[in-house]
């Protein structure tokens, strides 16, 4: 497909069909990949969100406050809303491809995918548990 | 009372007559024991002995006669009349293959892909035949053979909207084989692969849609051997950066 092809007598007109740019609405796994591929806009969002959270307590007590009563305005909190769906949407999403890219051999048998996807999963429940102790605590 | 009968609309492409694909109705018998393949024989021999398509074995084995069924990739010798009921049930052409005629596409691309990731096993010295077998281990042939299952049938490439949006992409199923060789314990030729994959048309254009795996018909998982390609690569890369030359 990607080299010139030369037609011969026989194969007078080979039909080739375009790609839909919809290509993704055909069916709905490949919709659900494309949702995946861009819940990285939201990770990469509330990324930034951070930082600038950490600049705003570098330039002192007022920026911060000022920063806080952005954030309670709707825009952000829905904002933040809806990132907080695509992020657990990626989360979960690759947990549960993670044992098709690693393969983990113990004693030189694979280690099953649920048990790879469990770890992450676990890891997930244990630092979550880890900072909501921090919080709670504060 | 009359048997049952199920219509199968198949996609039609005589280049000599039709200018793109059309559908034509036929009404076969519904028959339990009768698969996709089997109605397609019969309207063959029955009524219309031009409509062309490709089988063999008729046993899941050679790969040959995969088409897309109610929309879906898959070997039709092993997709039953009545598991696609109530119909019509619709026969096409595999995605992304340039049709040559009705369901027959052309397969010129992937055999030309298959050959550049160079899947049989490479030895920097073979050793003498006195020497006996390579051994293997029951653990070192778990380790590759399900990519060994593959049949060619390339389900895997109409499954993939990667490979239709960019044609040069090697593809799910060669580099599958691919790594096929390269978990093989006998192989010395994994780092001449990684050359050839980890070009711009080799496993970085996998954005891991994941459809390949699921349409294999003998669970294959190429999504798979292909995010393993991917790990392998980035760590061989981190190496390189991290240790001094020589010694990754």
């Amino acid at each position: 497909m990607s080299e010139p092809v030369h037609y011969t007598p026989f194969h007078p007109r080979w039909h080739r069909k375009r790609v839909s740019v919809w290509w993704w609405l055909k069916k709905g796994s490949y919709a659900l990949f494309v949702l995946r591929e861009l819940t990285s806009v939201f990770v990469a969002l509330l990324a930034l969100l951070c930082l600038w959270q950490v600049r705003a307590v570098m330039q002192g007590p007022v920026a911060y406050v000022e920063l806080l009563a952005w954030m309670r305005t709707p825009f952000f909190l829905g904002l933040n809303a809806v990132s907080l769906l695509f992020v657990l949407f990626h989360a979960v999403t690759w947990f549960n491809l993670a044992p098709k890219a690693m393969v983990v051999r113990v004693r030189g048998k694979r280690v099953p995918d649920w048990a790879v996807a469990g770890s992450n999963y676990l890891a997930w429940v244990v630092l979550s548990a880890a900072v909501a102790f921090l919080l709670m605590r504060a | 009372m009359s048997a049952a009968t199920v219509t199968l609309e198949v996609a039609r492409y005589r280049p000599e007559r039709e200018a793109s694909p059309c559908f034509e109705a036929y009404e076969v018998p519904l028959r339990n024991d009768w698969t996709v393949l089997d109605a397609l024989n019969h309207i063959k021999d029955t009524a219309d002995g031009s409509l062309s398509f490709r089988w063999s074995c008729r046993m899941g084995v050679c790969g040959s006669c995969g088409m897309k069924v109610n929309g879906e990739p898959k070997l039709t010798c092993g997709t039953f009349l009545s598991d696609c009921l109530p119909g019509p049930i619709r026969v096409e052409p595999l995605d992304y293959f340039p049709v040559i005629r009705d369901l027959v596409v052309d397969i010129t691309d992937f055999m030309k892909k298959l050959r550049k990731v160079k899947p049989w096993i490479i030895r920097k010295q073979e050793k003498p035949t006195s020497q006996g077998e390579y051994l293997q281990t029951p653990d070192q042939l778990d380790a590759y053979k399900p990519f060994s299952m593959c049949i060619n049938c390339l389900l895997c490439y109409s499954a993939c909207p990667i490979y239709g949006l960019e044609p040069s992409f090697i593809g799910p199923a060669a580099l599958a084989l691919a790594q096929r060789y390269n978990q093989d314990s006998r192989d010395e030729g994994s780092a001449e692969r990684l050359g050839i994959v980890s070009e711009h048309d080799g496993i970085w254009q996998c954005t891991f849609v994941g459809e390949c795996s699921k349409v294999c018909p003998k669970n294959v998982d190429p999504a798979g051997a292909i995010q393993q390609y991917k790990l392998t690569v980035a760590a061989r890369w981190f190496r390189s950066l991290l240790l001094p030359k020589g010694a990754h």
